[in-house]
């Protein structure tokens, strides 16, 4: 179900493993997010330490580590909803984000984020009419279907939080920023939901998913690790067990950050 | 610009969608007001003329307190559950989600002046010699500068407890300047020049011109332009708040 593809990368550096056939210029400019010694500050104590990667367009890129190691404000700097955001930051080929990349950016938040006092199609309704977009289809793909006219509030955890992210994907984005999606839903809902992100994923959309489940990263194409605000590596899945020689996801991560 | 009327309407219908899933809210901002203007009817059932006096201001700081809670309320959720965070990754502007709630609660509030003051003017017998629409307009006004003042107070409050405690602390002292109680001229020269930079001041001006003139008076458009200049200002500086912060 899961497309990883084989490895194919050369060990690059030693901080950060990059893999990808691509000479770092054509990443460079084939890239959804470019990402160059990003820094974010929160309070006295810095939340991102210095991070650079980029994203490939039309694939899964998992955001995987820890709770607490920085991954929901990555994915709120790459929204453009962070403050105190350094370095430099490229969204679709735009740095500082901007109307023209809203359009064109779906970010479902960590939390639940939809009006509790709506219905899941007026929710719906209201995420695309400010994006002039349809819904069509779009509650029976993540399995509300039976739910459109139940109030938000009268859900429960895991139907909030696919109203959450089918507000998301409301007008087909070009990227998709989704954090910690498939948490706490039960193992079919969440296989099916990777196979609906792998299906957008082949319709040419970019997705960054994170999750503190470090299993899912067989469901990606590319991984970002990310610990204590640091980017422990940037590989393929394949690259990963073949660098930490195992299986086990949580065991392989350990040995990653052994090895540095 | 036709996308950013879309837009702005899709968040005045959402808003009026959410007032339509709680109609005993809706019922309260309306019956309440008038329950108010009953009693006070009854208490001066022997002082017509102070009825008269009392009667037109109080319903201009109805619109004030009952939209400073619901903004208030409204965008404090808005921020906590992490939906204004959604919303600003979207096209949708900070301009077009306020002119969407004003447009949403000037409504509301023209719907609750309507019927209050049709219920004051009619069977309770307020005498007030100004015209019926211009009262009706004063009292949309003071709707809006309650939902600019209500948009500041969410930003400095973290919970539903927090933000309620900011009418009292924002509108009681207004209540107690505007004029309603003592008249402005006969304050405290520093009190009085306090009462001068407050809104309400000038609604209530507004009102006691609607009871005592005739017409529709340049006075009152004066006031009426003044309490829209606040509003404006309140809104103004409240769109300010709605940015990209760190959690």
């Amino acid at each position: 179900m899961s497309r990883t593809p084989g490895n194919r990368g050369s060990r690059a550096d030693s901080r950060v493993v990059t893999g990808s056939e691509l000479t770092p210029q054509r990443r460079e400019e084939t890239a959804a997010v470019l990402a160059r010694d990003v820094r974010v500050r929160r309070g006295t104590a810095e939340a991102l330490r210095g991070v650079s990667f980029s994203i490939a367009a039309g694939r899964i890129t998992g955001l995987l580590g820890p709770s607490g190691g920085g991954k929901s404000t990555l994915m709120r700097a790459i929204a453009g909803v962070q403050a105190k955001v350094t370095g430099e930051l490229r969204v679709l080929g735009v740095a500082g984000g901007g109307a023209a990349v809203r359009r064109q950016l779906g970010y479902r938040p960590q939390a639940p984020s939809v009006y509790e006092d709506l219905t899941v199609a007026e929710n719906l309704r209201y995420f695309a009419a400010i994006r002039a977009a349809r819904i069509d289809g779009l509650l029976e793909r993540v399995g509300l279907g039976g739910q459109t006219h139940q109030l938000a509030r009268d859900l429960s955890g895991g139907q909030r939080a696919r109203v959450s992210l089918a507000a998301a994907l409301v007008g087909r984005p070009r990227l998709l920023l989704l954090d910690e999606p498939t948490v706490g839903l039960d193992p079919l809902l969440r296989r099916e939901l990777w196979q609906l992100f792998a299906e957008l994923a082949g319709e040419g959309a970019t997705l960054l998913v994170s999750s503190h489940v470090l299993d899912e990263a067989r469901h990606c194409h590319d991984l970002l690790l990310l610990r204590e605000g640091q980017l422990v590596a940037q590989l393929t899945p394949s690259e990963l067990i073949a660098r930490t020689g195992t299986h086990d996801m949580d065991e392989a991560f350990v040995r990653l950050i052994e090895q540095r | 610009m036709r996308r950013s009327a879309a837009r702005t309407l899709a968040t005045c219908l959402r808003v009026l969608t959410q007032l339509r899933h709680d109609p005993r809210t809706v019922v309260l901002m309306i019956l309440v007001p008038c329950m108010l203007e009953t009693l006070l009817r009854l208490i001066y059932a022997h002082h017509r003329a102070s009825f008269d006096q009392a009667g037109a201001p109080l319903l201009a700081i109805f619109p004030l307190t009952t939209v400073f809670v619901v903004t208030s309320i409204a965008l404090l959720r808005e921020r906590i559950g992490g939906t204004l965070e959604r919303l600003l990754t979207t096209p949708l502007g900070r301009l077009e989600l306020l002119g969407g709630y004003a447009l949403a609660f000037g409504l509301v509030a023209t719907a609750q002046a309507t019927i209050a003051s049709a219920l004051t003017l009619g069977p309770l017998g307020l005498h007030v010699r100004g015209s019926d629409v211009v009262l009706v307009v004063l009292a949309v006004s003071v709707a809006l500068l309650g939902m600019g003042l209500g948009l500041l107070a969410s930003a400095f409050a973290r919970s539903e407890f927090q933000v309620v405690q900011f009418l009292p602390a924002t509108i009681l002292p207004q209540l107690l300047l505007c004029g309603l109680l003592v008249a402005r001229q006969r304050m405290p020269a520093g009190l009085h020049a306090l009462s001068d930079v407050l809104p309400l001041s000038y609604a209530v001006d507004g009102m006691h011109h609607l009871t005592l003139q005739p017409g529709a008076g340049g006075a009152v458009w004066g006031d009426v332009v003044i309490v829209l200049a606040f509003a404006a200002g309140a809104l103004v500086l409240g769109a300010g708040t709605l940015r990209r912060r760190t959690p």
